[in-house]
């Protein structure tokens, strides 16, 4: 379980979280959207410390992420992250991308980590570009690789930054697949994204951030029928094609 | 020339080895090999240092890469020979002297490279390995040295030819290494500077470009494996 209590965060003068208070549950798929520079990806990089906050708390079972005298290497091998920018590791192949920090951390024999992440490439569909570089995969592979990567160490959390914003679009359903296995198999997942129809489909709860505050959080249907706020309501209309409704 | 070639050979090679001290050629070569041996793991070090998240690691190799680069290393190399011995009374070698120089000079030219290769890396990298839960130096020892130094390799080759020639240096404080030898050639054979001078220069000219050829094989090596030598994911001892 996931419990932000009032977060608030600063750039300098920019205040970049503006009193996030918000509870996701173990097992739960939470959606963050919101127009770009809300926070929404600053949010989520809070919770594994990638970015610090100055004010409020955020716990994770009940241990305080921020707390300067935890262990954040352990902290983070409990949460998998999954970067807009895949973030492969270009040196190693694919399958010691995936063992790389269960061997480095968890001292785990290269071949139980090897054996470990093949089940996982095959569990993303890419058992077979094993021995392949990043460099020699599509972006729809790329991403499913850093998915099955943050998933060695079993998390029971995944935090995933835009994971198909940098894609082109024929493979954002590929990856979309994936995430939607992980959400059945009852991952708790908070997934920054666009993709509306992933949200509609898989999330348990919306959340819409705007200017660094959460103006609302409704279940996918109540959030795309009956959008309360009036941002929300323009948001929702502005990430509407401008060629449906004749609008064009 | 060739009688010049067959008389001074092995002076040339060698010095006045067995009888006098190891010179020549011979001593370039364990100067220089040393040196790059040396400065090496320094410069990473310093490099590593330079980058690091915390200042007073950071602060103390900044001001010394400042300080080197601002002195030319002939002062360095009188500094180490002159200056020191006044004051530690311990008169220094010429070798050990010269060595020491060349290490200290690279070393913060080095740490230069270095931090450029790793700053040039996508942020993401150090971010991504962090998230996965390593700590800063596995991180870099696994993530990001591994790539960083692979981009930097042009410019460390660079700066190994630059040590070669740097010995040279080592004729002012009266090393006997390969400029000082062909110096001594040059005086015995009295009417030939053009030829002697003109093999010395060959010789610097063929180890540079040894070093250059092997290390543009190495980099066709590493661009053939995709991008670079496979670090090890054996786990840490």
């Amino acid at each position: 379980m996931i419990e932000l209590q009032n977060v608030n965060k600063w750039y300098g003068d920019y205040h970049a979280l503006v009193d996030v208070t918000e509870t996701i549950t173990s097992g739960e798929v939470v959606v963050v959207c919101g127009p770009s520079g809300s926070g929404k990806s600053t949010l989520i990089r809070t919770i594994n410390r990638l970015e610090e906050i100055q004010g409020g708390h955020i716990l994770l079972d009940g241990r305080d992420v921020h707390d300067p005298r935890l262990d954040v290497n352990l902290l983070r091998a409990g949460i998998g992250f999954v970067f807009q920018q895949f973030n492969l590791f270009p040196h190693l192949t694919v399958v010691d991308n995936c063992t790389l920090a269960a061997v480095q951390l968890k001292k785990m024999a290269p071949a139980e980590a090897r054996e470990r992440a093949m089940a996982l490439l095959e569990r993303v569909g890419l058992a077979h570009k094993a021995q392949a570089l990043p460099a020699q995969l599509s972006g729809g592979q790329q991403q499913r690789v850093a998915i099955a990567r943050a998933l060695t160490l079993k998390p029971p959390v995944m935090l995933l930054d835009e994971p198909t914003s940098a894609l082109d679009p024929e493979m954002v359903g590929e990856v979309l697949l994936v995430m939607r296995d992980l959400a059945k198999d009852g991952m708790t997942m908070v997934c920054v994204t666009h993709e509306m129809g992933f949200a509609r489909e898989v999330a348990d709860r919306v959340i819409f951030m705007d200017q660094g505050a959460v103006l609302e959080r409704a279940t996918p249907h109540e959030f795309f029928n009956h959008p309360q706020h009036a941002r929300t309501q323009k948001f929702l209309a502005d990430i509407r094609s401008p060629f449906e409704h004749g609008a064009a | 020339m060739l009688e010049l070639i067959d008389k001074y050979w092995l002076y040339f090679l060698i010095g006045q080895y067995p009888g006098g001290p190891l010179g020549g050629l011979v001593l370039t070569l364990i100067l220089a090999s040393l040196g790059l041996l040396l400065s090496l793991p320094l410069g990473l070090a310093l490099g590593l240092m330079r980058v690091s998240p915390w200042r007073w690691l950071r602060l103390p190799v900044t001001g010394f890469v400042y300080l080197v680069r601002g002195i030319p290393l002939l002062m360095v190399v009188f500094w180490a020979y002159f200056f020191l011995p006044s004051i530690t009374g311990v008169k220094t070698n010429q070798f050990w002297t010269m060595l020491i120089a060349l290490v200290v000079f690279d070393a913060a030219y080095l740490a230069e490279i270095v931090r450029a290769g790793i700053q040039g890396l996508p942020k993401g990298q150090m971010e991504c390995a962090r998230a996965l839960g390593l700590p800063y130096l596995k991180a870099m020892r696994c993530v990001v040295l591994p790539q960083a130094l692979r981009h930097s390799l042009p410019s460390l080759v660079n700066q190994f030819i630059s040590t070669i020639k740097e010995t040279s240096l080592g004729y002012i404080i009266g090393l006997t290494e390969v400029s000082f030898i062909a110096n001594q050639i040059n005086t015995l054979a009295f009417t030939k500077p053009v030829e002697v001078f003109g093999i010395l220069g060959l010789t610097y000219f063929v180890l540079c470009f040894g070093l250059s050829r092997f290390a543009h094989w190495v980099e066709r090596r590493m661009a053939r494996q995709g991008l670079g030598g496979r670090i090890s994911t054996k786990p840490a001892a």
